[in-house]
């Protein structure tokens, strides 16, 4: 632990900390390009100078100089400041003054930096330089005039997204950033260069010229784009959700977000249900609430009601549907609408326990039928920084690029309960070994999967290594709430009612009864509807939702429902009261306490951690896995079917279709 | 009454005063103007009615950079951006609500481009507020329409700033 003297401020820093780390302990504020906590130092903006002593007479890069006892380091001096001005004047010669036509302008890096730190005027009066723009898929757009050479962008790529695609090409003042061959960038990470950037260099290519940055209301919530619960937040202005960007939470997302949790929001202005529906003659017609309502309240189904839960809704909503069914005298609840059908008695048995900050300290790792970069893209990042401290990778299923180093071991099932030596070998030694079950093994293979915690000794003191990953944000709150049915979907299809609460993935022509559709956009559950009901997308509405590692969080309204859609789970206790089963809640604040009585876990925010039990359950496990659940990363939820954007992403970088011509 | 006075009054000494002096501003240069069809010099710094300019080969000024609707203290002004098909950015609305106006000129001094400017119009009286609401296609036209004393004023007042 090193005692360092910042401006004459003693502190101690951590071993190993740098000499900018150090500055920013004491309070001090470094200016900085180059330099970000999560990649790798490059040391090549200048823009960190100070004075270091001991040291050459000279001011020295911070952020790539270790921190050493007895050092003092000054951050105001003449020296430091004049050393700042001229580093921000090189930097600015070739830096065009666009800032208003320039989508950074008010949130730029470098315009803080020069108000805060430049001399004000340049003395530069020769030719800037001009770079041709590279074209960089459909998430990024690029400005390369604008580029500071800061290498951000190319350190993400290779060391975060696991794609080495961004590259930089010449030298010197001709260096410019460019993707391999000018392709698209394959990777679901994209759009996080679009933050890292900080200049105007790479900006969001569906957010430009929209909105600047001081117009946007902002608002915390949770995503639902999958099950790992990204914090972001949303921009709007008006009416309208403008762009999706991620918050900083290490637990969760890091300060990293996919690309459909940032670009889908385009969908939730497009097919939107704002107005409730009734069929009539095998048509939909708009009607009013009371007419959708009454032709609910005709339906004679004799305590014979079932829910099913979309991917998409909160915790609110599915309690106010079980406590309506309650009401009516059935529990028939399911959220696996892909005919899931595994045994939920143990809800550790189905949890991420390692949580998503633990996998980077895992050294072994297997992973059973699941493609986490299209599962769960935040918790490959994780198992990329894993490997980086050493864990090895073997993965079951059928063969696909990760973006790190997997040993294969085949399509076929039954090798888990008869693992290759190099695998046993290998947990043997791992203090620290994880298992993770995806959705294409969790109907097979999930009691073999269980097995392995005795084998491979997955749980011990502090340490739980038995994983499955959940592709739907709805999913551990709807196992909590109790959407779960032994005998998975197929219990509901004969149903006199159901209610579909978004649920667009399940097989509707297989429900016999009268159809209840509850949700936002008009996707496959309205279309087969017999009453459509328009409520509120994750974006209208403070919902709490459970991540796949059982962490719950709560988002918060940004904009209002469009036309006559309202939030669920009023839909709900007004539907209640014509019902005559009014439920007993008024207010989302009385819906919650009601919710925390049914189900305690859900009373207060935060990682929820499941007593471990594994249920006895078959061992054996036997078929060949012949692909995994998600077909198209881009295309999963109605929200994203809805978005010219996400519709975009998936012809380019899944079905190979070419845009680049069309780009300027 | 003293005998001065009385002489006053017969000989209707305050009458004929009095007459002298209309009298005599009927020769006079008129101090009023024919309004609608002479006006009063005016400052070309004067801020009255807005427009939007065009380069001289017919381009839109405006970038949609949006610093005089963040800059307006009376929030009158609504843009709205979006990429042209040439892949400039430019605005898809432009409106200003010259009811909620306060004529204060700050947006002209926020704009990079020259492109939102307080003319010399003043009289834009409407019958009803609705004409006063402003669009992208009213400010251009008023571009258009006062160009050439737009650019005279601005080449006017070039030295002070």
């Amino acid at each position: 632990m090193p005692k360092v003297k910042v401006d004459g401020v003693e502190i101690e820093v951590p071993q190993g900390a740098t000499v900018l780390q150090a500055c920013e302990l004491a309070g001090k504020e470094i200016p900085r390009f180059c330099y970000h906590e999560r990649l790798s130092i490059a040391g090549n903006c200048r823009m960190c100078l100070v004075e270091v002593k001991p040291g050459p007479p000279k001011p020295q890069a911070s952020c790539a100089l270790p921190a050493a006892e007895n050092q003092e380091i000054f951050t105001n001096t003449p020296m430091v400041k004049h050393a700042r001005e001229g580093i921000m004047e090189f930097l600015l010669i070739n830096h065009p003054l666009d800032c208003p036509i320039c989508d950074q302008g008010g949130e730029c890096d470098l315009q803080d930096q020069s108000i805060a730190y430049g001399r004000g005027h340049s003395r530069f009066d020769e030719n800037k330089r001009a770079v041709t723009e590279k074209y960089m898929g459909p998430i990024v757009k690029t400005v390369m005039t604008r580029c500071i050479q800061c290498t951000r962008c190319i350190r993400f790529a290779e060391e975060v997204a696991g794609v080495e695609e961004i590259g930089a090409i010449y030298r010197g003042e001709n260096m410019q950033i460019t993707s391999y061959l000018e392709e698209a960038v394959s990777s679901e990470l994209s759009g996080n260069v679009v933050d890292l950037c900080p200049v105007g260099a790479l900006t969001s290519k569906p957010y430009a010229f929209e909105a600047r940055p001081w117009e946007l209301r902002k608002t915390l919530t949770i995503d639902v784009m999958d099950a790992v619960g990204t914090n972001i937040r949303l921009d709007s202005r008006g009416r309208q959700v403008l762009r999706a960007v991620p918050r900083v939470n290490d637990d969760v997302n890091e300060e990293w977000a996919s690309d459909k949790t940032r670009h889908a929001v385009d969908g939730l202005v497009r097919k939107r249900l704002d107005r409730p529906y009734v069929r009539r003659d095998g048509k939909l017609h708009a009607v009013t609430w009371d007419e959708a309502f009454a032709a609910i309240a005709a339906v004679e189904h004799g305590g014979s009601v079932a829910a099913v839960a979309g991917d998409l809704v909160d915790c609110e909503t599915m309690f106010a549907a079980k406590a309506l069914l309650k009401g009516l005298g059935s529990s028939l609840l399911e959220g696996r609408q892909t005919g899931m059908d595994y045994d939920t008695s143990s809800l550790a048995a189905v949890n991420f326990n390692t949580t998503i900050a633990g996998t980077e300290e895992a050294d072994a790792i297997l992973l059973v039928g699941t493609n986490l970069r299209w599962e769960a893209p935040l918790v490959n990042t994780r198992i990329r920084k894993a490997i980086k401290k050493g864990a090895k990778v073997f993965a079951i299923g059928p063969e696909t690029e990760l973006t790190y180093k997997v040993e294969w071991l085949g399509a076929d099932l039954s090798v888990l309960g008869n693992l290759p030596e190099r695998v046993t070998e290998a947990f043997g030694k791992a203090a620290k070994p994880m298992v993770i079950v995806g959705g294409a093994a969790l109907k097979g293979a999930h009691g073999a999967a269980l097995g392995l915690v005795e084998t491979l000794g997955l749980v011990k003191d502090g340490w739980n290594g038995f994983n499955v990953v959940h592709m739907a944000a709805s999913r551990m709150g709807g196992l909590m709430l109790g959407y779960a049915q032994p005998a998975g979907i197929s219990a509901l299809y004969d149903a006199k009612l159901t209610f579909f609460l978004g649920a667009d993935e399940c097989d509707h022509a297989r429900f016999t009864g009268f159809k209840v559709y509850v949700g936002h956009h008009g996707d496959r559950g309205a279309h087969h509807a017999d009453v459509i009901l328009p409520g509120a997308s994750y974006a209208e509405k403070s919902g709490t939702f459970v991540n796949l590692e059982g962490r719950v969080q709560r988002g918060e309204r940004a904009v209002f429902p469009p036309g006559d859609a309202r939030e669920d789970w009023t839909i709900f206790r007004a539907l209640s009261e014509r019902l005559g089963q009014t439920l007993p809640f008024d207010t989302i604040d009385e819906l919650r306490a009601a919710m925390a009585l049914d189900c305690p876990e859900l009373a207060t925010l935060g990682l929820k951690t499941f007593a471990w039990s594994a249920p006895a359950l078959g061992t054996v496990a036997e078929g060949v896995l012949e692909g995994y659940p998600i077909k198209d990363f881009y295309l999963t939820n109605a929200i994203c079917r809805a978005s010219p954007t996400m519709q975009r992403c998936s012809a380019e970088l899944v079905h190979g279709e070419s845009f680049a011509e069309a780009a300027e | 009454m003293g005998i001065a006075q009385t002489i006053k009054a017969f000989t209707l000494y305050e009458f004929v005063k009095a007459h002298a002096l209309t009298l005599k501003y009927f020769f006079k240069p008129k101090a009023t103007i024919n309004y609608p069809y002479e006006k009063n010099p005016l400052s070309p710094r004067f801020r009255g009615e807005h427009a939007l300019r065009r380069y001289p080969n017919g381009e839109e000024r405006c970038i949609a950079c949006k610093l005089c609707e963040a800059v307006c203290p009376a929030q009158a002004i609504t843009i709205e951006a979006e990429p042209r098909d040439d892949g400039s950015r430019r605005t898809t609305r432009y409106d200003i609500d010259m009811t909620k106006c306060i004529y204060c000129g700050l947006c002209q001094e926020a704009c990079p481009v020259d492109a939102i400017v307080e003319g010399p119009n003043l009289d834009f009286a409407t019958e009803t507020r609705e004409e006063l609401i402003y669009d992208k296609a009213k400010l251009l036209d008023n571009g258009d329409r006062w160009e050439r004393a737009i650019a005279a004023n601005l080449a006017a007042d070039a030295p002070y700033r």
